[in-house]
């Protein structure tokens, strides 16, 4: 076995390795890993501090509404104000005083400020978003099951969100917990279904406003269909672009898929911030998608397109190809993608499978280590490697300022999976800066010089060894360090 | 002024030394400042290995031009250094600071190092900064450990102080330490990491080396013509220096403000191109020489109470290297700079340059112990008794003679 798989498994298969762990893995890199993902819940992320994503909607819907009761009630008492208005002036000193409602309301002193709901519905997202950030953060930061984490970040950018659009916002982190992370060595069916349910998913994709124009909503008001929804599933969850469906598909898709709304405060038989099917906007009729046709069930015909596009074998090529590219290699070699295109058609999309045909390809653990490891991945690498504790915040920061703030996609697309996008003019400069601003944090005992033998171990070449060595301060060969191409790339 | 000044003060950011190795020391009688003066000290570590060599040459040395060749300096013609006495000259690269040596406020202390005797610039530094006779896993700093002794008198601020992000080693420990850090997020590159990585990807990585190129590029064109130094001012790595000294002269000058600081500045490690009175050394020294002027100046009245030491952690190499550079070495130069300095001389031990008189047949052999020398400067200038120099703020360096006469 070469020494390199030691490296392999840590930094290609994980997010860096920490103090010691290279000597730990040495032994049988495959079976670390192999053993990381025997328990098929190990990815889930639960902790008493992080709210379920209804509740957070639920609340911010609560604090949306009464903030509007409260704004609706004081321009009601400042109109009636102005219609019982004294025929002498108020003194034109207070041009104000119309607005405080105090006096009117008979509740002496209590201000209107009092009416208006504390916290409000931003403040509350907000904090849920943080809250999640964090624990994102510290698990991967601290595990010492890396691959799976890694598995969380591919699922969560191939089914991607945005916290940039206002609900989603405190919805991001609950709905990478809810919808990925059970799901991850779990089967791709299951995950489709929850991601495409997920209140996040329909509200980024804007689904949750999609009407059939024959359903009683549609013919009774001027609102249509959105086919942001079912593009996406077919183009980027499922098929893939080249997959095999026209624009027909994607418009029967969407068609099958109106309804699919989340539940709110105000629609009857609806739980708030949960999966909804609103009857009333779906288009009944039979549709074919890819082939296949379906006759209206409701909620139920939306279900088996999905899991017919789960087993199809455009998905299974496109999830194939995907993986490969994100672990191995920008063009990662055919027979590799073959392989793990097998085990999914196989196991019919059991990921813990797909999984292990990866890690058991042998063409996966052959160099080089190409792969630019990307911001969020090389930010969380350097507080393993060097033992760093900052401040999520200070992690979100840094990650957005090298060009990939978490969950916040530039597109549906997810971030970009090639070296180019992480290598524009700046993007290495900024790592150097990056690493310049933590490099002054670790603990003044690291020597650089045992520090590059353990977290790089036999991936160290003599020429970084030699810089690190001959650096002129701790902190240089440690910058050196983080920033040699041994450890930019995986 | 006053304005600025405020401004500085509420940037300061407390930092509580780790260590609480020596908190007895803490107990024990502080010592009284001798006299009447209120005296400021501030330590200035110079990282990467100054060229002892080309700061303070020893011209009166006949092995001297045999062995510096290109890079060595003269007393006339094109290379001719400031003259100091007959066996040296300083480098015309500090005008200022030859100007303090002629009015007797500066000293030069040659063929001096510290207990290490290795070549790596980390532990160099750990050694001469942790005041420990070896390399240890140091905590803190022997500044650190004096300051814990220390009486300040009147209304001063008893706490040390550190300019920069990252607290030197020789401020680190169990005294309390206030931080200013010049810009907290405009975090400027460091030439030298730049040219080492660069020099690392186009070895290793020629893909990163163009990213990086690219991204250098882009930095120049951004920056603004104002950034450019005016002719005769010194380059833009040198600014941040320059401020920095300033703004330390700031507050160990005002009435209030701390007594004892520490600020380090990298760069020194010319393996290449050093050039003699102008190049890659000379630049630097000018640098060091408008620092030193900054700091003078800024300490106004309070100059003639005021010490600095400005230290490296080794030499290097007698011979220059074939890239017209030279490599770690040993015996190095060190300076004591202020007003209460007894300078206008260069204190040496000279052990001469002939190959059979260098350390290892390659360095200037170290004749003194700088231990001697700083427990010189604690001792006379800050009152520290010769007995917790030996003990706690330079262990086990009861051997090494403290140094007389060196401030008035």
């Amino acid at each position: 076995m070469p020494q390199h798989d030691t490296v392999t498994a840590l930094r290609r298969f994980g997010l860096g390795p920490k103090p010691g762990d290279i000597k730990r893995v040495a032994g049988d890199p495959r079976g670390f890993l192999l053993s990381g993902i025997a328990d098929k819940n190990i990815g889930r992320l639960d902790k008493p501090e992080l709210q379920a994503s209804h509740e957070v909607f639920a609340e911010a819907q609560e604090a949306q509404m009464a903030q509007r009761l409260a704004k609706a009630l004081a321009n009601e008492v400042a109109k009636d104000a102005g219609s019982r208005k004294p025929t002498p002036p108020l003194p034109a000193t207070k041009p104000m005083a119309a607005a405080t409602p105090a006096p009117m309301m008979g509740q002496a002193g209590k201000k209107p400020a009092a009416l208006l709901p504390d916290p409000t519905a931003g403040q509350l997202r907000r904090e849920a978003l943080v809250e999640e950030l964090a624990a994102r953060i510290e698990r991967a930061s601290t595990t010492d099951n890396a691959l799976v984490e890694r598995l969380v970040i591919f699922w969560s950018n191939h089914f991607c969100v945005s916290s940039a659009k206002g609900p989603v916002r405190g919805l991001a982190g609950g709905y990478e917990r809810e919808a990925i992370r059970p799901h991850v060595l779990g089967r791709f069916a299951d995950m489709l279904k929850a991601v495409e349910q997920h209140p996040a998913m329909l509200i980024f994709l804007d689904n949750h406003v999609s009407t059939g124009p024959n359903s009683r909503a549609g013919k009774n008001r001027s609102v249509g269909l959105n086919e942001n929804l079912a593009r996406e599933i077919l183009e980027l969850h499922t098929l893939g672009v080249a997959g095999g469906y026209n624009q027909e598909d994607v418009t029967n898709l969407a068609r099958i898929l109106t309804g699919w709304a989340v539940g709110q405060l105000n629609i009857e038989r609806s739980e708030p911030g949960r999966f909804f099917f609103a009857a009333n906007r779906h288009e009944p009729g039979t549709w074919t998608v890819a082939g296949r046709k379906y006759t209206d069930e409701g909620q139920r015909s939306g279900e088996k397109v999905l899991d017919d596009l789960a087993r199809h074998p455009s998905t299974a090529k496109h999830i194939a190809t995907k993986l490969a590219r994100h672990f191995i290699s920008d063009k990662p070699p055919a027979a590799l993608v073959a392989k793990v295109e097998k085990a999914f058609r196989d196991s019919e999309g059991d990921l813990a499978h797909v999984t292990r045909a990866l890690i058991e390809a042998p063409e996966a653990w052959e160099p080089p280590a190409a792969k630019i490891v990307p911001p969020y991945d090389f930010t969380i690498s350097l507080i393993r490697g060097l033992g760093l504790k900052p401040a999520p915040g200070e992690v979100v920061r840094l990650a957005g300022l090298l060009g990939q703030p978490i969950w916040q996609v530039p597109s549906p697309k997810g971030w970009p999976d090639d070296d180019d996008a992480w290598m524009g003019p700046s993007a290495i400069r900024e790592r150097l800066r990056i690493a310049e601003r933590l490099a002054r944090d670790v603990d003044r005992g690291t020597d650089p010089r045992v520090a590059a033998a353990d977290l790089l171990g036999p991936a160290l070449s003599d020429e970084t060894r030699t810089a690190i060595g001959r650096a002129e301060t701790r902190e240089q060969g440690l910058e050196l360090l983080v920033m040699a191409p041994e450890f930019l790339r995986r | 002024m006053s304005c600025t000044e405020h401004t500085l003060l509420s940037r300061r950011q407390l930092v509580k030394g780790s260590a609480a190795s020596l908190a007895l020391w803490g107990l024990l009688p502080k010592a009284a400042i001798a006299g009447t003066r209120d005296p400021r000290l501030l330590t200035v570590v110079l990282r990467g290995g100054l060229d002892g060599l080309s700061m303070i040459a020893p011209i009166g040395d006949p092995d001297y031009l045999r062995i510096r060749a290109k890079l060595a300096l003269t007393t006339e013609g094109p290379n001719a250094g400031l003259p100091l006495d007959d066996m040296f000259v300083l480098n015309a690269a500090m005008p200022f600071l030859h100007g303090l040596y002629r009015k007797g406020e500066a000293l030069g202390v040659h063929a001096v190092a510290s207990p290490y005797r290795g070549r790596s610039h980390f532990d160099g530094q750990d050694v001469l900064e942790s005041g420990l006779p070896g390399v240890t896993r140091a905590e803190d700093g022997w500044l650190n450990r004096a300051l814990s002794g220390l009486t300040i008198s009147g209304k001063a601020d008893p706490k040390g102080l550190a300019m920069g992000a990252v607290v030197p080693l020789v401020m680190r420990g169990a005294a309390p330490v206030m931080t200013w850090i010049p810009k907290a997020y405009g975090i400027e590159l460091r030439q030298s990491t730049i040219a080492r990585l660069m020099d690392l990807y186009s070895q290793t990585d020629p893909k990163l080396a163009k990213a990086f190129a690219d991204g250098l590029e882009i930095d120049k064109v951004g920056m603004v013509p104002a950034a450019k130094p005016a002719a005769g001012q010194p380059a833009r790595p040198f600014r941040d220096f320059i401020e920095t000294a300033e703004t330390a002269a700031k507050f160990l000058s005002s009435a209030e403000g701390p007594r004892v600081g520490a600020l380090s500045y990298n760069g020194w490690d010319t393996h290449a191109n050093e050039g003699a009175i102008q190049g890659q050394l000379a630049t630097r020294l000018a640098g060091l020489d408008a620092a030193i002027k900054a700091f003078a100046e800024g300490m106004g009245s309070a100059w003639k109470d005021t010490v600095m030491i400005i230290v490296t952690e080794f030499g290097r190499t007698a011979h220059a290297n074939g890239t017209d550079g030279t490599d770690h070495g040993t015996g190095m130069a060190a300076l004591l700079v202020g007003g209460a300095v007894k300078g206008g001389r260069v204190l040496a031990k000279w052990p001469g340059l002939a190959d059979k008189d260098l350390y290892e047949t390659r360095d200037l052999n170290p004749t003194m112990d700088l231990r001697g020398v700083l427990k010189g400067v604690l001792r006379d200038h800050l009152g520290i008794p010769a007995g917790a120099l030996a003990a706690k703020v330079f262990p086990d360096s009861r051997a090494v003679e403290v140094v007389d006469g060196l401030v008035s």
